[in-house]
């Protein structure tokens, strides 16, 4: 468990784009800075559009982690915007 | 170059504070739906102010007699798996159709009425067309809630300046 702020999980296993990216903003809209989001996705598209919202959205993708048939992204939450 | 950085990145801040998105919809099908509001509703999510234009048949997106019965047409569209000249046969729009949203359904992917709440959740910008509605006869009251406007394309184009536009 993180020391700082929250984590969140969100499932979004066989959901496709922009399925995964629109749970993750849901839930970054509920979180704090300082906070973290798990996603877990099976999209193949996942990975490469969380590093673009995040880059975008000035937050971190701090973790990627292939589990044996989902992955696992953690974004921390380092910017609010609207 | 600290400041030359720091600069940039304030720049790069504004920019991204500042990005629009705008997608003027004129085609009223399934396979043209979709694609609008994936990216539109992306956008959104991306930090993205984003305007949709409904016009011409993109109106049937909107329309809520309509919207839940979008298709998908086999004749002059070469990716479907089928000879054109079959798609001309009667009930093979129907057939493409009901194809199409058994892979959707399957998939799990949400449905366009779905996709148009979740724009609004967004904050995403629905604008109507108000010639087109007149053209179909539509008023207001034929459309779904979630339209913001009825305006015109004086209006869209005012709107999108300076944003990054699509026309679908």
């Amino acid at each position: 468990m993180s020391e700082v702020g929250k984590r969140h999980v969100v499932d979004s296993r066989g959901s496709f784009c922009p399925g995964p990216i629109t749970d993750l903003f849901k839930a970054y809209r509920a979180a704090n800075i300082g906070d973290e989001i798990e996603l877990l996705a099976t999209d193949p598209a996942a990975k490469s559009d969380v590093e673009a919202w995040a880059a975008r959205s000035g937050n971190q993708l701090a973790e990627v982690t292939q589990e044996k048939d989902y992955l696992r992204l953690v974004v921390k939450v380092t910017k609010k915007g609207r | 170059m600290a400041t030359v950085l720091a600069q940039k990145e304030k720049v790069g801040q504004v920019e991204a504070a500042q990005h629009k998105f705008c997608i003027i919809l004129s085609k009223g099908s399934l396979d043209m739906a979709y694609p609008a509001f994936m990216l539109a509703n992306t956008a959104a999510t991306m930090g993205s102010e984003v305007h949709v234009f409904f016009t011409f048949w993109g109106l049937n997106v909107i329309n809520r007699e309509k919207v839940g019965s979008l298709k998908i047409e086999p004749v002059g569209n070469p990716g479907l798996p089928m000879p054109n000249i079959l798609g001309m046969l009667p009930g093979m729009t129907a057939m493409a159709t009901r194809m199409m949203r058994g892979r959707i359904e399957k998939i799990k992917m949400p449905t366009i009425p779905e996709m148009i709440k979740t724009a609004k959740e967004l904050g995403v910008k629905l604008h109507a067309c108000s010639t087109t509605m007149e053209l179909q006869g539509v008023t207001k009251e034929n459309l779904v809630a979630e339209i913001d406007d009825v305006v015109g394309a004086a209006t869209f184009l005012q709107i999108s300046e300076g944003g990054q536009t699509l026309f679908i």
